[in-house]
């Protein structure tokens, strides 16, 4: 990016270690105070549907995959201790969490179907996303059995999609003549052990530090958050997060999304407003930065909560999360008028 | 049963002990010497005490379902549903391994089921895995 675009610029920063996709948000939001730099151009590029497109994902069997040079693929580091189990995918480790849930606090197939289901209500009002016709109940049933308890609608859609954002220091929302998103706090904790197996309480992950963290450093409570953008990679996440952010309750993330209503786009705390990764598509984390910020700035469309479609009032708080496995990052957004 | 492929771990003079500990029928995990606390994944130095005495040590291989998974999505050419395993082991509160469970239908199994190692070689490498414990009898059934 810098050398296609030329700039000359007094800080960059790369790389994928820490606060799951929100850490380069996090280490922009931290340059810019340190004085390192006034604006950062922060952006992620997917390229998952291309890849998966010409001749699909490459297979981990004895003909593809892994390297090795012959026979089968070997591993060290942290995967050597799922993928010899056929774990694979992150679809079926985080699987195991969310059946955990189920059995500690009477979580139901039903309750977890309506991350995927309110996704796909709130993408139908979103142009820019992949899967917008509408899914009931029996829909999300009748779709094939990934891992259980995951269905195919439970994990996200891969895309090709580039978000950007832009912090700049404070002061220059003076300068411009649209509401900007402030951030008011952000969460970045890691408190247990960075390992899918091996963390200590598999129904939280560590979106239970990211979020109890966001809440140390503001005044503001989860009650005064307006919208939600939570990371859904597989549905169980968001559920998660809704936890960890003290929407509800530890282990009551199921009743609270009983039915659908209350996250709905006119509910009491609408969730995921742009359909999430789910059904807009994996924009791995950057999509929900983006879409609290459209819904800060009163620019989103026939999904806009306070708008026609959703009446009531123009959102002033919003929680953002991304990540949730091993590692988490949280960030509450206030909307500040410009000029 | 026919042996499903299995990605190979890389053998190194860490994990090897791990990975070959199965030829004589036990399961090993790294144990500081110092205050008795299980590591696993291995490492050179104990995270509870900073004990630099860590040796590999046998467990009696027996545990709990802590959570598990029934695949059906075909990753690795297979299309036989089969079940990944996370396992407690009774040794220590959170000694947790990602496995297979095997010898019971994947609708028998359940979150708190008693379990115990088997081993499934591959070349020299013996695969941990956990079957139902034939020395208890479940309270929760199964069949
Ligand atoms: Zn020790």
């Amino acid at each position: 990016m810098q050398d296609a675009l030329r700039l000359q610029v007094d800080w960059h920063s790369g790389g994928i270690e820490g606060a799951a996709q929100l850490a380069a948000v996090v280490n922009a939001v931290l340059a810019v105070g340190a004085g390192l730099a006034r604006h950062v151009l922060v952006y992620r590029t997917v390229t998952e549907s291309s890849a998966q497109g010409s001749g699909g994902r490459s297979g981990i069997g004895m003909d593809g995959g892994g390297g090795g040079g012959g026979g089968a693929p070997r591993f060290g580091g942290p995967l050597q201790w799922s993928l010899p189990f056929r774990a694979y995918s992150a679809a079926n480790w985080l699987a195991m969490n969310c059946h955990r849930h189920m059995h500690e606090f009477g979580t139901t197939p039903e309750q977890l179907a309506q991350i995927a289901l309110n996704g796909r209500r709130n993408a139908a009002r979103n142009p820019k996303a992949v899967y917008r016709e509408p899914m009931t109940l029996d829909d999300y049933f009748a779709a094939r059995v990934i891992t259980t308890p995951f269905r195919l609608f439970d994990c996200d859609a891969p895309v090709d999609g580039s978000t950007a954002v832009i912090v700049s220091a404070a002061e220059h929302a003076r300068a411009v003549d649209h509401p900007v998103a402030r951030v008011e706090a952000v969460g970045t904790a890691l408190r247990g052990r960075p390992s899918w197996d091996q963390w200590d309480d598999m129904t939280t992950m560590s979106a239970r530090d990211a979020g109890a963290m966001v809440w140390e450093r503001t005044d503001l409570t989860p009650a005064d958050v307006d919208i939600a953008e939570l990371y859904d990679g597989f549905s169980f996440l968001t559920m998660t997060w809704l936890e960890a952010l003290g929407f509800c309750g530890k282990g009551e993330s199921g009743p609270f999304i009983e039915g659908g209503g209350r996250i709905a786009l006119d509910g009491e705390l609408p969730l995921n407003t742009h359909g999430g990764q789910l059904s807009a598509g994996r924009l791995h984390g950057f999509g929900f930065i983006h879409e609290a910020v459209l819904q800060l700035r009163g620019e989103a469309g026939d999904r806009q909560v306070g708008g026609p479609n959703a009446p009531g009032r123009a959102p002033e708080v919003a929680a953002v999360a991304n990540g949730g496995g091993p590692i988490a990052g949280a960030m509450i957004l206030t909307k500040e008028d410009g000029r | 049963m026919s042996v499903p492929f299995r990605v190979q771990p890389a053998l190194d003079d860490e994990n090897r002990f791990f990975w070959l500990s199965g030829e004589d029928g036990c399961l090993r995990f790294a144990r500081c010497g110092d205050c008795g606390e299980w590591l696993h994944p291995p490492l050179p130095r104990c995270p509870a005490c900073g004990g630099r005495d860590i040796n590999p040590e046998a467990v009696s291989g027996r545990g709990q379902v802590w959570s598990y998974t029934v695949n059906h999505h075909s990753w690795d050419g297979s299309t036989e549903p089969y079940t990944i395993g996370l396992v407690e082991l009774d040794e220590q509160q959170g000694l947790r391994l990602t496995t297979n469970l095997v010898g019971c239908a994947p609708d028998e199994v359940h979150i708190g089921m008693r379990v115990r190692v088997t081993f499934e070689q591959q070349g020299i490498v013996w695969f941990p895995l956990f079957e139902p414990d034939p020395d208890v009898t479940d309270p929760e059934g199964g069949s």
